[in-house]
């Protein structure tokens, strides 16, 4: 007996429904079957992983917060993974935008207007757009390979980072702490009702929405989608590859440095050695999760937030170390892609002898 | 610079390159049956662990050298499931093994960070070790850089001079042709897939054993991307692999020398050296595109569904 794959005639849309749900469930199965392994008691420590952080408003606040930027850097990588192209570097994008967007409170402390802002959120955008301008151009022109040329610039980001904040850009009168000056006033998000809920969130739900007209709406959508599904019929279409490269990397680009700023402006509220627990390789789980649709991302990315404050959670109730998390957010992306290929194809159980040839 | 120093230097080439030599290889023979295995970084990492895990736990750092192997081929078990039998894209696949490979190595490895580790002992081989200068560095290594330098040459034969490799390659540069001829490309490419994970973890095992005998998370640092990158570098040929390998340690450790002069320049420029060495090999590489395109193995990356 033996488990084949039957190509399905068409898409199943039921499937395309169901196996993100098929996912989070095998995922959470996966998780207590991880936590009984490591000799914790598995459904208790479920309920405080996945359930407990909805259980209060606090938290449920929280829980927007870690998902703001993972929205950012989600919707904008699930249009590069339509096309076919792979940014993976987002993590680095995000480091370059809230390095220049934190260019102004560290060089114009004192300058306090609305404007401000907007000029911090403007940088924060071009510096996630200048790197990922690198691997976009290294691959139009030399045809260099864009997922190991934007994975290398994370690293190079983070070394610049660390440079600037423990050399020219160090607070000198932080005590010699590897940090800038803190942002204040009009160099941070504005806030919702005092708490932590800041504007962050609107920039990430509009950025969904337009997104998400953009590929089912216009004709740059529609060119997305044919380039990344059928490259030779783009290209009899009159749709430039190299064009599409340079539009998806300076978009996801562009979103993944706006995170940056965000965050750092909002959460971290100075520059640092350390800005970011990974959002910008959560947000590759969270664009499949999604089905690489922006409007899923949003969804996913609430998701893979419950993941960060759950692990949180568990590390004080349990401890349980806080490395689980990366752990549940890997095993997640497995099923995800594991259960994808339902909605392609059927399994289809083979009894008696194998052929010959076969699985 | 005296004789002493240039032999210190040599001998620490030596060392930085051999980790990226084992991991490429494996890689390499991987995307030679047309698999694309990005998660060359979370294999590594998960070799490093448990190399490390089962050295300081049985004190002998053979069995963590076999440890590696086995984890990093375990790791790749995954992997070969979703990609080759149920047909996932290879890319999101790889790069899910690299973050599952973080984050699984970080839980296991926590109780051990500090630890002072087993480290592998060099084995000299007598008279030919004695032979100034060259001695040492050719003849007075550890076992892992001979096993390097010996697997470089075995898959340089296989991959060539073999009937194995000969369907290895049919695989990886047509699979159809191959599955037309009764040969099994789904087996071939668990085998190249398992080979592969099994050589990332040795490269992983080195780090912990070797390189740096100790556990630090994340350790790899970009090893196994830049493990990856020397695969297109030298073409998919062994014998450039070595070569690529070598000088990639080189770039690496020289950086650290200029810094030990007491050069001005900020430690995190040095550091950020290897990966701005491997951006531009990347693009010097592409550049001639026509010769790169006709080495890179017709399937890779596309995946398999027999028609019975």
């Amino acid at each position: 007996m033996r488990i084949e794959l039957e190509k399905r005639p068409e898409r199943s849309k039921v499937m395309a429904w169901a196996s993100p749900i098929i996912a989070v469930l095998a995922t959470v199965v996966t998780g207590g079957l991880i936590f009984a392994a490591i000799g914790k008691p598995p459904l208790q420590a479920l309920w405080i992983f996945f359930l407990e952080p909805f259980s209060s408003l606090w938290s449920i606040e929280e829980l927007v917060v870690k998902a703001t930027p993972l929205i950012l850097i989600g919707v904008g990588l699930s249009v590069a993974y339509r096309a076919n192209v792979w940014n993976i570097g987002a993590e680095g994008q995000f480091t370059i935008g809230a390095l220049m967007g934190g260019m102004v409170p560290v060089f114009f402390n004192t300058w306090q207007s609305p404007l401000t802002l907007v000029l911090m959120l403007v940088l924060g955008i071009l510096g996630g757009m200048i790197w990922a301008l690198i691997p976009a151009l290294l691959k139009i022109k030399a045809g260099a390979n864009e997922i190991l040329v934007s994975l290398m610039l994370v690293y190079v980001a983070q070394l610049l980072l660390d440079w600037l904040v423990r050399g020219p850009w160090r607070d000198p009168k932080g005590y010699n702490f590897p940090k800038t000056v803190g942002f204040e006033d009009w160099q941070v998000m504005p806030v919702f009702g005092g708490g932590r809920l800041n504007l962050g969130i609107l920039l990430a739900i509009v950025a969904a929405i337009a997104l998400s007209i953009l590929m089912r709406r216009t004709m740059k959508g529609f060119e997305v989608r044919v380039l990344g599904e059928a490259p030779r019929a783009g290209r009899f279409a009159g749709f430039s590859s190299d064009r599409m490269t340079l539009f998806v990397f300076l978009l996801s680009g562009g979103l993944a440095g706006l995170a940056g700023i965000v965050e750092v402006a909002s959460t971290v509220g100075q520059l640092q050695p350390n800005i970011s627990p990974g959002y910008g390789f959560t947000a590759i789980i969270v664009a499949f999760l999604g089905r690489l649709d922006p409007i899923g991302v949003v969804v996913a990315a609430l998701m893979l937030a419950v993941s960060y404050l759950g692990g949180e959670a568990a590390q004080v109730a349990l401890g349980i170390s806080d490395k689980a998390a990366r752990v549940f957010q890997g095993v997640l992306l497995f099923w995800v892609l594991a259960c994808d290929t339902l909605i392609l194809y059927r399994l289809r159980i083979v009894r008696g002898a194998p052929a010959a040839e076969g699985v | 610079m005296d004789q002493s120093a240039l032999l210190a230097v040599l001998l620490t080439i030596v060392t930085a390159s051999t980790p990226l030599l084992l991991a490429a290889l494996g890689e390499l023979v991987t995307e030679r049956a047309g698999v694309l295995n990005l998660g060359v970084e979370g294999m590594m990492v998960m070799g490093a662990v448990a190399g490390f895990a089962v050295a300081l736990m049985t004190g002998s750092p053979y069995l963590g050298i076999v440890a590696s192997a086995l984890a990093g081929a375990l790791l790749a078990v995954p992997f070969g499931v979703l990609t080759l039998n149920l047909v996932a894209n290879q890319v999101a696949t790889g790069l899910a093994l690299t973050l599952l490979g973080l984050g699984l190595s970080g839980l296991i490895g926590e109780r051990f960070v500090g630890q002072p580790g087993v480290r592998l002992q060099k084995l000299a081989i007598p008279g030919l070790s004695d032979i100034p200068f060259v001695g040492p560095i050719l003849f007075g290594q550890d076992v892992l850089v001979y096993l390097s330098i010996a697997l470089a040459v075995l898959v340089s034969w296989v991959v060539f001079r073999s009937r194995a490799g000969l369907i290895l390659r049919a695989v990886g540069d047509n699979h159809a042709s191959a599955h037309a001829l009764g040969y099994s490309v789904i087996r071939v490419r668990w085998a190249a897939v398992l080979f592969g994970g099994a050589m990332a973890g040795l490269g992983g095992g080195y780090l912990s054993l070797a390189y740096t005998p100790q556990w630090i998370e994340n350790m790899t640092a970009g090893r196994g991307w830049i493990a990856l990158a020397l695969v297109v570098f030298s073409s998919w040929l062994p014998s450039r692999l070595v070569i690529g390998a070598y000088l990639f340690g080189a770039v690496t450790i020289l950086g650290f020398f200029v810094q030990g002069l007491g050069v001005g320049v900020p430690a995190q420029l040095l550091s950020s050296l290897p990966y701005i060495v491997t951006i531009a090999a990347l693009v010097v590489i592409s550049t001639r595109r026509g010769r790169a395109r006709a080495d890179t193995p017709a399937c890779l990356g596309q995946p398999f569904v027999p028609d019975r």
